[in-house]
């Protein structure tokens, strides 16, 4: 045969495949949104499809803001966001929202400072050093709670985010709850005017800032804290103790939420109690309530019901905080509107 | 007869190459309007969703300082200082540098296949990604200024310049990195205007008794000066315009700081750090920023030109 012949053929073979519509009955499900659960996402994805080859599902990292945006016009079959969506946003989805808290993590303050381990900071000295007030690390506001850490008079650099994050907004939110100052100064939000400081494009921009300059502390996800190994400081709680991020007392803030009746959006902005670490947030899938296409919406329906359940024992090898018991339950609950 | 068909022939392919001419005329024609039509299209789609903020911030977008997204106040005056600070400082460190490489290149001082080698390396720059450049600063040039700029504010610090505390990511690092990546377009089009100086003007500049040196800083240089002014014009424009290693390298502050050894930010590097997360009248008014840089780039290239046309008319008799 010849190659031409040979081509043709396989020309004619492929637009058979690729227009016969019903050759794979496969569901396509596109979702879009935050970068932070994204591996969590994907690792879902993949355990998920495992058993259901008929199904695709495809999630890209754009960003909380642009998850939103997408999902707002009806370009993506679920988002996700850091942020959740404000009430004016939600009342701009004419099929109705509801939000389910996936997953969590905790916000840590990563540093970089040759010899010293199990930095305490109070209340008082982040704040301080967020605001470019605390210049030094040998400030008596640091020294205070580290009795017979050797600090250096290098002068500190504070690293943040330089695009539009929910990490950012989870951070703010803490540091204003927790400082009328902070509150007055600057301000919450996913994209705020830091005082001082140098900033880096995404998490990883800010973990490469913090790696390569001698002196530096930055917000960061404790999953990146992590696998980069850069140690984080423990930080004073609302009760007063110092608490060190780990999956426990990540649990332990997460349990202390109370959500609003109805709606699933609520974060632990101070949370109180001796165990809990002061900063952690949930992320949140966000689904329509009613659903168009009535196979996908059941598509959806189950692959997060998935997530919720046997996805949960994933989170923690990948640097999340698994969700407590309750907050499963009440996001069960309201999967049961999603149609 | 013979003859006949001859010129029937000759008539033919002339009628051809004719209507062949009349073609390449229209593609010529078609190429030059889409391009202009595809700016004009640009600038419309930057000005349309720009216009919201141009009405609510007006004229004090380019006299406000403060650029804080929380509170929807948008002043764009720190990234203009910073991406005129960063390029200038570029170009003064990369224009001597470049025209000395082209001047090298252009004299006969060694063989030339080393020259060869040395142009070929020179122009390699150019061919370098802009992130690579961005890795290359972090891992080389950070470092040195981190070490440097502390001695500099130590001693310097009463300059504005110069004033303390240092940090890596600073408009200093992003300016020599800048200087680095506009070096081979200073020296390859200085380059070509030295070396397309008519000989006779040299050797009748030797033929009067001038050295070496002389004929090149009194009669090569200026006769290339059109040249190089477009090569430094070339080269301004790429600084501004480089988004990738300078939004790497600066530090992203949106705060307004003439210091070099503190972080800065520049226009470009603002629009790709948060085009992305960016929602209501903040994108309104990142779109305001690429008007303004548009604007900016703009004027340079037409001060450029200004400059070029003058030096042009003062060495026509030259020529």
């Amino acid at each position: 045969m010849s190659t031409l012949r040979q081509s043709f053929l396989l020309l004619v073979y492929l637009a058979i495949q690729f227009t016969s519509p019903k050759a794979h009955a496969t569901t396509q499900l596109q979702g879009a949104g935050a970068t932070f659960p994204a591996p969590l996402y994907q690792r879902w994805i993949a355990e998920y499809t495992k058993s259901t080859p008929d199904i695709q599902i495809n999630y890209q990292a754009v960003g909380s803001g642009a998850g939103i945006k997408q999902f707002t016009q009806n370009l993506v079959a679920f988002g996700a966001s850091d942020a959740a969506m404000k009430d004016d946003e939600i009342a701009g989805v004419k099929q109705g929202v509801v939000l389910i808290p996936a997953t969590a993590g905790s916000i840590v303050l990563a540093y970089n400072l040759p010899g010293v381990e199990n930095l305490k900071l109070s209340r008082e000295a982040y704040v301080g050093i967020f605001l470019g007030k605390i210049k030094k690390w040998n400030d008596p506001a640091i020294a205070k709670a580290n009795e017979g850490v050797k600090l250096p008079g290098t002068a500190i650099t504070v690293c943040e985010r330089s695009d539009g994050s929910g990490t950012t907004f989870v951070f703010t939110k803490h540091l204003s709850t927790i400082s009328p100052e902070f509150k007055d100064q600057v301000g919450e939000g996913t994209s705020v005017t830091w005082p001082t400081g140098v900033a880096g494009k995404g998490n990883d921009g800010v973990t490469a800032l913090i790696k390569q300059t001698p002196g530096a502390i930055g917000y960061i996800e404790y999953g990146y804290a992590v696998h980069n190994k850069i140690p984080f400081a423990a930080l004073q709680n609302k009760s007063g103790a110092f608490v060190t991020a780990t999956t426990a007392s990540g649990e332990a803030t997460l349990a202390t939420t109370q959500f609003p009746p109805n709606l699933l959006r609520a974060w632990p902005s101070d949370p109180d109690g001796k165990e809990v670490y002061p900063i952690a947030t949930f992320t949140w899938l966000l689904l329509y309530k009613k659903y168009d296409n009535a196979p996908i919406g059941e598509t959806v329906n189950k692959f997060v019901n998935f997530g919720l359940t046997d996805g949960q024992k994933f989170a923690e090898e990948l640097g999340y905080i698994p969700l407590p018991k309750e907050v499963v339950e009440k996001c069960l609950e309201a999967l049961k509107s999603v149609q | 007869m013979h003859q006949g068909r001859g010129s029937y022939a000759r008539n033919w392919i002339m009628k051809k190459s004719r209507r062949r001419s009349d073609f390449f005329l229209v593609i010529t024609w078609v190429a030059s309007i889409a391009a202009v039509a595809t700016l004009l299209w640009i600038v419309e789609s930057i000005i349309t969703p720009a216009i919201p903020a141009i009405q609510k911030t007006g004229l004090s977008f380019f006299t406000s300082t403060v650029w804080d997204v929380n509170r929807d106040r948008y002043g764009a005056v720190p990234f203009l200082v910073g991406t005129a600070l960063s390029s200038t400082i570029a170009l003064l460190l990369a224009l001597p540098l470049g025209v000395f490489i082209a001047l090298f290149l252009s004299e006969n001082f060694l063989p030339l296949p080393i020259r060869q080698t040395i142009r070929f390396v020179v122009e390699l720059l150019a061919a370098i990604p802009s992130v690579v450049y961005g890795l290359w600063g972090i891992a080389v040039v950070i470092p040195i200024v981190r070490q440097f700029g502390g001695l500099l504010s130590d001693n310097l610090g009463f300059i504005p310049l110069f004033e303390g505390p240092a940090t890596g990511n600073s408009t200093l690092t992003a300016s020599l990195v800048l200087a680095l990546m506009v070096l081979p377009t200073i020296t390859a089009i200085s380059r070509t205007a030295i070396v397309s100086v008519p000989l006779t003007l040299r050797e009748g500049s030797y033929a009067v008794g001038a050295t070496r040196w002389e004929t090149i800083f009194r009669v090569l240089l200026p006769t290339a000066a059109p040249g190089i002014v477009a090569a430094t014009i070339l080269a301004f424009g790429r600084a501004m315009g480089e988004t990738m290693a300078v939004a790497m390298l600066i530090g992203n502050s949106p705060r307004l700081n003439w210091s070099l050894l503190s972080p800065g930010g520049t226009l470009a590097g603002l629009l790709a750090n948060q085009f992305g997360e960016a929602h209501g009248l903040q994108v309104s008014a990142l779109m305001y920023a690429a008007l303004a840089l548009v604007l900016l780039t703009l004027f340079v290239n037409m001060a450029g030109e200004a400059v070029l046309r003058r030096a042009q008319k003062s060495i026509a008799g030259v020529r």
